[in-house]
């Protein structure tokens, strides 16, 4: 069976910088893989070419087959890929319901009216946002505003979720609820590619990993076995930890 | 809801059949106040068609107005008057087309810049044009209709560009404009297609103004540059949108009918302070408005609602929720 999400020789440069110099992996359909590394090792970078916020200065990305590299963001979001951002991105002059409906009205389900608001109340719901609706989205406490910026990309009923730190700034209650949503998404069948720092979360929730440093893939594989690399704690901890 | 709907639909209609027969009823003066009145409720409507969604401040607006203008005047003599308006609106939408592939990936101060550098530059290629091709700076207008005839032709142009408003505010368009105003990267991530939806919205805003420059140029009978591409008529039409809300449907047509009365005593009592008062009022406006007269009331309305809806909510939990 081939790969949901292929990635070949991925680089990209900004100016004399190399932020990802030939990064490869793929990720079968059903995975939870995580993707670690130092801060500046250019996770979310990888993650920003994959959505098609950032074009890719060289290598190729395939979903399902197909080239998405190239893509303009809004037609790789119509293939299925969705996203949250590292920074909280909500619709502040929008209501928390419609927040969602932009995800439903214009993806791939391309549902309006009745059936946005219907769908959108069943998302709102999975993330334990049910009765806000009609709340505004800037009002929302900052651990709301991560639930309906998740509420926002499941809505898009993607193939392919992509999370940017999703679970960061949580508190310890916050980050169990959170990491249960996630895994619940999982245990769905959604493929899920998260960035992340929290480890037990990684622990957690990823069968496998992928690290990262300066820019290039440092290591690959079972999220225990990766953990333990020496090449990845030199990474993090540097040489003295190896 | 349908209640309300026909209601408000009745309620519009009236107003309408009332302006249309005001002609009949008022002097000569006062039909030319109506025709400034529609012409600005219609160009600020238009303006913030796409600008109040989207917040791309446009100083455009007279460029399109004025290129209404010379396609009149240049065209007058040669074609019937409903293939005249056509010309215009197909000039207009031309240059929208143009002008919006171009520049609509500026962001910003930098697309403030440009719209109005484009009226400025718009108003130069037809001087350098008419004094050097056509070997005259001014054109004359002659029409076989008065100014009720004028009037009436901008109200049915105010009444079609606010049902267009209503209809886009309700629809999937309307919500994507209001998504790429809040965030346009989260828009692109939705599936939204920004530059085509701009570039919709742009150059439908800029064929109403164009069509409202076109109705109006008879009035002046002679025109030139300077009249038709004065950039105050810009400024007038932002002042207005934003006076009133640029984000309401009746927004802007709140904002021009008192600036717009305002501005003709104004103009009328003290000609020499003229600009220096309207530079003062668009500071206060935006200082002390930002969001427009509608959306500070409906905000201080809220805040009342709130005070005297949160007893009745710990009664009747999750009644406050419901939206519909």
């Amino acid at each position: 069976m081939s790969a949901l999400l292929e990635i070949r020789d991925l680089t990209k440069r900004f100016g004399g910088l190399t932020a990802v110099n030939g990064v490869s992996f793929d990720i079968s359909r059903g995975e939870t893989v995580g993707l670690l590394g130092p801060n500046g090792s250019g996770k979310t970078t990888v993650l920003n070419m994959i959505s098609g916020l950032l074009p890719a200065s060289g290598g190729a990305i395939h979903l399902n087959g197909e080239k998405i590299s190239g893509l303009a963001a809004n037609r790789i979001a119509r293939r299925g890929v969705a996203r949250t951002f590292q920074l909280v991105r909500i619709l502040p002059s929008l209501s928390v319901e419609d927040n969602v409906v932009a995800a439903l009205a214009f993806g791939k389900k391309r549902l309006w009216d009745r059936a946005a608001r219907d769908d959108a109340l069943t998302c709102l719901e999975r993330v334990g946002l049910q009765g806000r609706g009609s709340e505004n989205a800037a009002d929302l406490t900052y651990i709301d505003q991560k639930r309906l910026e998740l509420a926002r990309a499941l809505a898009a009923e993607p193939s392919l979720l992509l999370l940017d730190e999703w679970l960061a700034g949580l508190n310890p209650t916050e980050l169990r609820i959170g990491i249960d949503l996630i895994a619940d998404l999982n245990d769905s069948g959604m493929t899920v590619f998260l960035v992340e720092h929290v480890m037990d979360a990684i622990r957690a929730l990823c069968g496998r990993s992928v690290v990262m440093n300066a820019g290039m893939k440092i290591a690959d594989g079972p999220t225990g076995d990766v953990l333990g690399d020496p090449g990845v704690v030199r990474a993090y901890l540097g040489d003295a930890h190896a | 809801m349908t209640m309300r709907l026909a209601f408000g639909f009745s309620l519009a209609a009236a107003a309408l059949a009332a302006l249309a027969f005001a002609p009949f009823y008022v002097g000569p003066y006062q039909v030319g106040l109506l025709i400034g009145l529609a012409g600005y409720v219609t160009l600020s409507s238009a303006w913030a068609l796409f600008s109040g969604p989207t917040r791309y401040v446009s100083l455009a607006t007279v460029a399109f107005f004025g290129i209404g203008a010379y396609t009149v005047a240049a065209l007058n003599e040669i074609l019937p008057y409903p293939l005249v308006l056509l010309a215009a609106a197909g000039v207009g939408l031309g240059i929208a087309l143009i002008v919006g592939l171009s520049t609509l990936r500026l962001a910003g101060v930098y697309f403030v810049i440009f719209t109005f550098g484009l009226a400025e530059l718009v108003r130069q290629l037809v001087t350098w044009y008419e004094v050097n091709v056509t070997g005259t700076l001014g054109r004359y207008i002659f029409m076989s209709f008065g100014p009720e005839e004028i009037y009436w032709q901008l109200l049915a142009l105010m009444a079609a560009t606010l049902f267009v408003s209503w209809c886009i505010g309700r629809s999937r368009l309307g919500l994507a404009l209001k998504i790429i105003g809040d965030d346009e990267v989260v828009a692109a991530h939705c599936g939204i297609d920004i530059a085509r939806t701009k570039l919709a919205l742009f150059a439908l805003s800029a064929v109403i103004i164009t069509l409202v420059g076109a109705i109006q140029a008879p009035r002046w009978t002679y025109i030139e540059p300077g009249i038709v591409f004065n950039p105050t008529v810009s400024f007038l039409t932002l002042i207005m949108a934003l006076l009133g809300g640029a984000n309401r449907l009746w927004g802007p047509a709140l904002g021009a009918v008192p600036l717009f009365l305002l501005f003709e005593w104004l103009s009328a009592n003290f000609p020499d302070h003229y600009s220096i008062i309207l530079g003062l009022l668009f500071i206060a406006i935006v200082f002390i408005l930002p969001g427009g007269v509608l959306a500070f009331v409906e905000r201080a309305l809220a805040h009342s609602k709130r005070v005297t809806g949160n007893a009745e909510r710990v009664r009747e939990p999750g009644t406050a929720e419901a939206r519909q």
